[in-house]
């Protein structure tokens, strides 16, 4: 008998029901991945101005590149990460430096854009030509690797093309490997650019690119999808046919998801989350050392109290390395304390080990307690708050009373532009991992944004320089000792750790590819 | 009628630019650098100057007063740094989300609480009083966020019965094509059951949580409103009257107990529609609010200025109708304009 009752009952009811059916959509589940993260982009061109972090993972699934960096195995297992030295060819079938050290010329493949249109030496110029000139991040990070200038870039013949150098420069053939000096489809992009010569708004929103993905349909703040490219010439073509990537804010709605199974990869978790997955076992969780990324404690060498080299060495003698990587990271990090003898590498960790007396005597000799004012942003609030309150704690054994300033997104950048601020937590990681790149952005007289602690010393200018010029690796290993011997003992940022990139993948996940950009690359994905 | 409908509505004019003026105001002394955070990371000074300039944001307050409203009056609110879009693009696709699962919370609340409340009053002191006030008072000391992931956690992750919280749709499942923007209705009027019942199926979760912190102020402003009607003259002649008890309080004492109800479901209504930000955030629902807070995170101006300007004006048309629901409730109420 079906009463009122009843019916609504199963009114209610069928949604849950229709739970069935879905599952007999499965064939298409295999081949389509989906991946969930905190955001999503906000353009699809990462050379235009504000672009955000998400926006990499754009320009590396739809977009190629001259060069891109060769997998090479993760130390811990799980996947690839990438190896500075260590280039392919991507839109280049090969390339060739010259004799005198001065240019390089590149030999592009038989390559075709999304449109169908053959890929030329001019679409190169012209989208290195835009990199330069655009202004903001992507000319800032094209002048990193010495690309400064559009007469750099040199059309040859259609399947010919040669970058001159401006100076010798080890970061110039990596640089172009990262998400910002990709390939457009020239013509597309101009006829549909309404006059202006960088076509902004219409690439903004559009794909002209040669990738192996391309966007089906861009939902900002929602989900983007991918489609694979299935004329892809510029490696092995992806295994998985479709990509959704859907923006879920909440991390722990993002945990569950995982831990049910009903997606298949998720970034950014906290490191909490993480190291219970992993602990579970249910799903794998790959994490890799952030190259060239470090969490520091920046302290102000021009304004302050911490002018006084003593009192930056007592905050590294009392800094609770240990308990931070336990309590603010759960272990998903490498501890930067107690390094022995300098190396060739960054970040490394700084010959400092907890010991209270020793820090306590350096206070003493420099004048004794007193009060100062840590900040962080708070868009890092989970990892930076238990680091700062731990710190605290500890600074407040030596004499050092610390007030914690929790700074809003925004603001932060205003603030360390400031470079009054006493004491800094902060974490960069350059995308080309070499010390000397390190120490340009972070200790550098260029005063850089992130040299936080406002470091001035004309004879770590000249370590560095030297280091980033250096003619053989000789002089670059002695000059990366050098400057490393030097910011040990001057410490104008205590380096505290070292975080993990982690990413929770389904078991059914294979072919795990590392980017220094921190975004996924669909194209070496599996799925079982 | 249209008259006094014309008359209110001049008097919100006012109200309206002061609306515009105190938010550009407002958003202009935000803390924050919006060129600086947009630059990126390692922005040289240069980049950080290239970008406040072609945001105009390097011009006088005055001149970027005035190319605000001379934009706004073609109807364009400006562009969204955080997600790229036009602004009027973006609140018309956020905005039908954010009405629907307020709509529906509020739908499942006043099914709850207009009962619980009346029951309350009639059986004062009584188990369902009781009851009343022990729901009422969870209901509002239960932060959202937390009775959202409590439901997320039972009914999908222990139960597996609610469908996975990614939003409107499962992702397999393709949106309606759009008419009202409120997947419920779209489905319907395309007569696409399946869509219909994957979009019922995730917006049950949210529209409960929303329900559960919605039916505090409805219970509690029912039970005393009609406590007070309860106790008039008119229901004291209804009953000795010898009118039945279902008459009495249905059709009397009811009615005269909705106008400070329907007054608090205006007030809860826009309240939600912008404040369920961590509702959105649990379910990763793209509605308005959790727009508007990342824009503020980002001081990114034009998305804060539109999500204020489009919630004062769905205020005044709230406020409006309900203005003329207390005619229809009760005639003795005369609106002046």
């Amino acid at each position: 008998m079906i009463t009122r009752r009843t019916a609504i009952a199963a009114g209610l009811a069928a949604p849950f029901v229709a739970k069935g059916s879905a599952q007999a959509q499965a064939p298409s589940r295999n081949e389509t991945l989906l991946l969930v993260q905190e955001y999503g982009p906000n353009s699809l061109d990462m050379q235009g101005i504000g672009s955000s972090q998400p926006v990499n993972g754009v320009a590396l699934n739809c977009y190629d590149r001259l060069l891109r960096f060769k997998p090479v195995p993760i130390p811990g297992g799980g996947g690839n990460m990438v190896s500075m030295g260590e280039l392919e060819g991507e839109l280049a079938e090969s390339w060739q430096v010259a004799s005198d050290g001065m240019s390089v010329t590149f030999k592009l493949r038989d390559a075709t854009f999304h449109s169908g249109r053959k890929v030329t030496a001019t679409d190169v110029k012209w989208s290195l030509d835009r990199a330069c000139t655009i202004g903001g991040f992507a000319t800032t990070q094209m002048n990193a690797g010495s690309l400064e200038k559009p007469e750099q870039f040199v059309v040859v013949d259609e399947k010919t093309f040669r970058i001159d150098f401006l100076r010798k420069d080890k970061m110039t053939l990596p640089n172009l490997a990262v998400t910002i000096p990709f390939i457009f489809d020239s013509e597309l992009a101009i006829k549909n650019g309404g006059g202006d010569p960088h076509a902004k708004e219409w690439l903004k929103n559009n794909i002209a690119g040669s990738g192996a993905y391309k966007v089906e349909s861009w939902k900002p703040g929602v989900e983007t999808i991918y489609v694979r490219n299935d004329d892809w010439k510029c490696g092995k073509l992806p295994q998985l046919r479709r990509i959704i990537a859907r923006d879920i804010a909440s991390p722990s709605t993002r945990r569950a998801l995982m831990e049910r199974g009903d997606a298949d990869v998720s970034y950014g978790l906290p490191p909490k989350d993480f190291k219970d997955l992993l602990d579970a076992g249910k799903v794998n969780v790959v994490g890799v050392p952030i190259p060239n990324g470090v969490w520091g404690c920046y302290l102000n060498t021009q304004v302050g109290p911490f002018k006084d080299v003593r009192l930056r060495q007592a905050v590294a003698w009392v800094m609770p390395y240990d308990k931070i990587l336990q309590a603010s990271l759960f272990g998903r990090g490498v501890s930067m304390a107690g390094g022995t003898t300098p190396k060739v590498a960054w970040p490394q960790p700084f010959p400092y080990t907890p010991d209270v007396a020793k820090a306590k005597a350096l206070v003493d000799a420099a004048g004794g307690p007193f009060s100062t004012t840590l900040y962080f942003d708070a868009g890092n609030a989970t990892v930076a708050e238990p680091m700062a309150v731990l710190m605290k704690e500890a600074l407040a054994t030596i004499g050092i009373t610390v007030e914690i300033n929790k700074v809003p997104g925004a603001n932060f950048r205003t603030e360390i532009a400031k470079k009054t601020n006493p004491m800094v937590l902060n974490r960069f990681a350059g995308w080309l991992d070499y010390p000397d790149y390190y120490l340009f952005w972070t200790m550098h007289g260029n005063n850089s944004i992130f040299n936080i602690a406002a470091y001035q010393n004309p004879a770590l200018d000249k370590l560095v320089d030297a280091a980033r010029f250096a003619p053989d690796k000789a002089a670059y290993d002695a000059n990366v000792v050098d400057f490393i011997k030097l910011v040990n003992n001057e410490v104008p940022m205590v380096p505290i750790n070292q975080p993990t990139h982690d990413v929770a993948l389904q078991k059914s996940i294979g072919g795990y590819q590392f980017q220094p950009c921190r975004e996924p690359d669909f194209r070496y994905l599996t799925k079982a | 009628m249209l008259k006094m409908i014309g008359q209110r509505l001049m008097t919100t004019i006012p109200s309206v630019i002061g609306v515009i003026i105190v938010t550009f105001l407002l958003t202009r002394v935000l803390p924050g650098d919006t060129a600086a955070y947009f630059a990126g990371p390692a922005a040289s000074p240069q980049a950080i100057i290239e970008i406040r300039s072609k945001l105009g944001l390097d011009q006088p307050l005055p001149v970027q007063f005035v190319s605000y409203v001379t934009a706004l009056v073609k109807g364009d609110l400006g562009q969204s740094l955080t997600t790229g879009q036009p602004v009027t693009k973006d609140l018309a696709a956020r905005l039908p989300a954010s009405a629907e699962l307020t709509l529906a919370g509020l739908i499942l609340a006043m099914a709850v609480a207009l009962p619980l409340g009346v029951l309350a009053a009639v059986r004062q002191g009584s188990w369902i009083d009781h009851l009343c006030r022990v729901v009422a008072t969870a209901g509002v000391s239960l932060p959202v966020f937390f009775t959202g992931l409590l439901l997320v956690y039972v009914f999908y992750f222990i139960l597996g019965w609610s469908p996975a919280p990614l939003g409107r749709l499962d992702v397999f499942a393709s949106e309606p094509a759009r008419i009202t923007g409120l997947y419920l209705v779209d489905s319907l009027l395309a007569g696409d059951v399946t869509t219909f019942r994957a979009a019922f199926a995730q917006l049950i979760l949210p529209a409960l949580t929303l329900a559960i912190f919605s039916l505090a102020p409805i219970t509690r402003m029912t039970r005393a409103s009609m406590l007070a009607v309860l106790g008039a003259d008119f229901v004291r002649t209804a009953r000795a009257s010898g009118l039945s008890n279902r008459k009495v309080i249905g059709t009397y004492a009811f009615r005269n107990a909705m106008l400070p109800v329907v007054t608090t479901l205006g007030m809860v209504f826009s309240f939600l529609l912008g404040a369920n930000v961590l509702v959105e955030k649990v379910f990763a629902w793209p509605g308005v609010g959790s727009y508007a807070v990342e824009a503020l995170i980002a001081s990114d101006y034009a998305p804060i200025q539109g999500f204020v300007l489009t919630m004062a004006v769905m205020y005044v048309a709230l406020n409006l109708m309900i203005d003329v629901l207390y005619g229809v409730i009760d005639p003795r109420v005369r609106l002046e304009g």
